[in-house]
């Protein structure tokens, strides 16, 4: 009898064990990613971990590289017509969505109309299209109203909304919509089944994915998967998760906060890397709608009010981790310059206070959102709370959570009607590249401009310039003068730039640099 | 008792219908939009205003009450604003995780804290007594992440006995999902083990006051026997009304627990959608909830007439 209950036993915890791990020895990468995938569609949403769910399952006409060049990635060969008012693509062999089906021209001009609806740049593109047509199942042609020199950099657009190409009856979904399911063209195919919104999203290996010969760089090249399935973990605590990571239950984990660095960067196993060479740009909002920031001597006030690397040594900590910016299109972008930025990257409070005077302010509440629940936003509202208090404002300090923020700051009601005056946020480096990526730069009223309402027609005059210089070579100065506009305009008050290094166990090669977080080339030794 | 169950299911239907006015109403009126947390960072206004216009909110209050409460009499819960997937999908994903982390955390709690509740009640005034309250008011006192996190650190980091985080379902095998239920379990009934033990004790010594037991005592009854068959269940009575609300307490509110060990039950289910207004899920979950609690009176009830007989007079 002891010997069945013993067989009973053994074959019960055989059972378990081959059930708790499959017979094949598929090649699992665990990511621990910076936020819970709640939506598929990246043309529905901004949000970045959908922008991040869009590179692993869809592919795109264009990319982005190292170099902040244009390069094509679905398209094979391109023409622009003498006078750049048409231009005609087509794509390259092998593409393939993942139910079978061959992708077709026709894909592509439903999804940049549904992408045009959504996205800024992709708005002004269309604003300049007179045709938008299938010539056959691989070429399609864009014929402009007038030439623009931004229609490479529009279709390659690296970060929210990232025209990603999706099946023709999926882009006929309303734009303001969500697609019904996830088809896409893209090297890592999206399990449905297996996603449990708010811990887990599934990826495995698109085996007819035909990537292309170049080497991999940002999102373009060859983009080759190197694992079988790719899990997106979602773990809420920081600390487990860095707990999880060293005692090598995940892969990766893609935004640890600066405090655990250091104990990870103790660890033998475990292997801490800046992989986004370009960063987060902080920003301090204003309303330009009311008192005293409606005048633009409080405007200016605040941005010598404001010290970067105080702001930053506060909210980031370690020097490694941040560096002081004075561009509004990111340090280390082609568009850098420090054009008009001697009043930010001074520091004279006293000044300050003056403008302060001279602008009239008479000591009424400033209303200060603070997002409680982002803690480097809740550090920087902390700091910025600080330093007006310092400069004799009489701030009113509301904490709240990061939702209630969005939908606060979307209110152009006056501050004491629940409206407000001024907020943290940030974005990343990708999204404020150029004047016209950087929507936050708009001087556009209450129509076309970002929360805050600023108002110049001289500011959307430049950028407009900008978007229709066809001469790269002017460019830079086109993006210079925008710049030295804003920092008369003060849309808002850059508090400088930081970076959010990567760790992975050590066993994991190829890893790439890149501001997107790229799961393709990655291989586990 | 048919009659009786009858009565008190019935008595639900109230309850539920004023729980479900009450959460629509303060999900509602409270500050959030859930539209500004889809149109993301780069919205213009008209871009909130459409998405509301999508997802129904420009109706007058009364109209989305009506829709809402329409779906759930046809047993509908909707369908999650943000994930586009049903409201009793999402909630039947995370049933699991939280009922077995909230049974393995009674099952452990009751197996502990009762016997020591008792013993501490047979010696009170002595050491024992005083070590198990002294131990029960350090349980109290110590908050769950803290323990959560000694624990990782001693046997999941250090000697690597058990799994950091995480929940694999019983049907990957019991091995796994015991593994991993072990530390969430243990951390989380250090504070159920601490209240139990202490109203056993209290409930226990209230009982030993009592004449029978003396006359039972004088008869030369044994004190195991003493305290098993004649103390201990009309002295549970008290005890089944704690674990039932702990009970209702583990369905709904271990967020913390399952965060540390993250676990994706019911309570980070409730935050995450409260955080970012996902109003259909709120509700859908504040039902169930509500139903929990409801139906866990129900059988703290029942378990009261089996207890102590005078009860169903």
């Amino acid at each position: 009898m002891r010997s069945v209950r013993r067989t009973s036993a053994a074959l019960a915890l055989a059972a378990s064990v081959a059930l708790a791990f499959p017979a094949s020895a598929e090649t699992v990468l665990r990511a621990v990613v910076h936020a819970d995938l709640k939506n598929i569609d990246p043309i529905w949403t901004t949000a970045y971990i959908t922008r991040n769910h869009g590179y692993m399952v869809y592919d795109t006409l264009f990319a982005v590289d190292a170099g902040f060049n244009v390069q094509p990635q679905m398209v094979d060969t391109w023409e622009v017509s003498d006078d750049g008012m048409i231009w005609t693509f087509r794509l390259r062999d092998g593409l393939a969505w993942h139910d079978g089906a061959p992708v077709t021209a026709a894909d592509c001009v439903a999804s940049i109309r549904r992408w045009g609806a959504r996205d800024g740049m992709g708005q002004k593109l269309m604003d300049v299209t007179a045709a938008l047509e299938a010539l056959d199942d691989r070429s399609f042609r864009l014929t402009l109203t007038q030439p623009y020199g931004l229609v490479l950099e529009s279709l390659s657009k690296a970060s929210s909304n990232v025209l990603f190409i999706m099946p023709e009856r999926h882009a006929l979904t309303d734009p303001f919509e969500q697609v019904p399911e996830v088809i896409g063209s893209g090297p890592f195919v999206f399990v449905a089944d297996e996603w449990v919104p708010g811990a887990k999203v599934v990826y495995v290996r698109n085996e007819a994915y035909v990537p292309r010969a170049e080497p991999p760089s940002w999102g373009a090249g060859g983009k080759v998967a190197k694992v079988d399935r790719v899990e997106w973990l979602y773990v809420p605590d920081t600390a487990t998760a860095m707990n999880a990571l060293l005692a090598g239950e995940i892969d990766y984990f893609e935004l640890p906060p600066h405090d655990l660095l250091p104990i990870m960067e103790a660890s033998p196993d475990v292997t801490v890397k800046r992989l986004d060479p370009v960063g987060v740009q902080g920003h301090i909002r204003l309303n330009h709608l009311y008192p005293p920031f409606d005048h633009p001597k409080a405007r200016e006030a605040m941005l010598w009010l404001v010290e970067q690397p105080r702001f930053l040594r506060a909210v980031v900590g370690n020097e490694e981790h941040w560096r002081p910016c004075p561009a509004y299109f990111g340090c280390g972008s082609p568009y850098e310059t420090d054009a008009g930025a001697e009043a930010l990257m001074a520091f004279d409070p006293g000044r300050a206070q003056a403008l302060l005077e001279e602008a009239g302010y008479d000591g009424r509440p400033v209303v200060l959102m603070q997002p409680t629940d982002v803690a480097i936003l809740s550090g920087a509202a902390l700091m910025l709370a600080g330093v007006l208090r310092d400069a004799g404002v009489n701030v009113e300090l509301q904490a709240m959570d990061w939702s209630t923020l969005t939908s606060r700051r979307a209110l152009d009601a006056p501050p004491e009607e629940n409206g407000w005056h001024i907020f943290p946020t940030w974005f990343i480096g990708m999204d404020v590249v150029h004047p016209l990526a950087s929507v936050v730069t708009s001087g556009g009223c209450r129509e076309r401009a970002w929360f805050g309402w600023p108002c110049d027609p001289v500011m959307e005059e430049l950028r407009e310039a900008f978007a229709f210089e066809n001469d790269p070579g002017q460019r830079f100065a086109r993006a210079e003068a925008v710049q030295q506009q804003a920092f008369a305009l003060v849309p808002y008050v850059n508090f400088g730039e930081w970076f959010n290094p990567v760790a992975f166990r050590s066993d994991l090669e190829g890893i790439l640099e890149s501001p997107i977080p790229l799961f393709w080339n990655i291989a586990k030794r | 008792m048919t009659g009786f169950l009858l009565q008190r299911l019935l008595a639900t239907i109230p309850v539920m219908a004023v729980v479900a006015v009450v959460v629509f109403l303060l999900l509602h009126l409270g500050p959030g939009d859930p539209a500004a947390v889809i149109a993301g960072d780069y919205a213009t206004p008209e871009d909130i205003e459409r998405i509301r216009d999508r997802l129904g909110l420009n109706e007058p209050l009364h109209v989305q009450f009506l829709t809402w409460i329409g779906q759930v009499l046809t047993g509908d819960l909707g369908i999650s604003i943000f994930s586009n997937l049903p409201v009793a999908q999402l909630i039947a994903q995370r049933v699991e995780p939280t009922l077995a982390l909230s049974l393995g955390t009674l099952l452990v709690t009751v197996v502990v804290a009762v016997p020591l509740g008792v013993a501490a009640a047979w010696r009170a005034g002595a050491w024992l007594d005083r070590c198990l309250m002294g131990g029960a008011a350090l349980a109290f006192a110590v908050p769950v992440f803290v323990i959560g996190y000694i624990l990782i650190y001693v046997f999941a980091i250090k000697l690597s006995w058990l799994p950091v985080q995480g929940y694999r379902p019983l049907a990957d095998g019991a091995g796994p999902f015991l593994r991993h239920l072990v530390l969430p379990v243990v951390a989380l009934s250090f504070v159920f083990i601490a209240l139990i033990a202490r109203v056993t004790r209290a409930s226990v010594l209230e009982v030993l006051g009592e004449d029978y037991i003396r006359t039972a005592r004088a008869k030369g009854v044994t004190t195991f026997r003493l305290l098993r068959r004649h103390a201990l269940r009309p002295a549970l009575v008290p005890v089944v009304t704690v674990i039932g609300i702990a009970f209702a307490l583990l369905v709904g509110g271990v967020v913390v627990t399952e965060s540390v060990f993250n676990i994706p039950g019911l309570g980070r289910l409730t935050v995450d959608s409260v955080l970012r207004r996902d109003y259909p899920v709120i509700q859908g979950l504040i039902l169930v909830f509500s139903a929990a609690y409801v139906i866990t009176n129900l059988v703290v009830d029942l378990l009261y007439s089996v207890l102590d007989p005078r009860i169903r007079g």
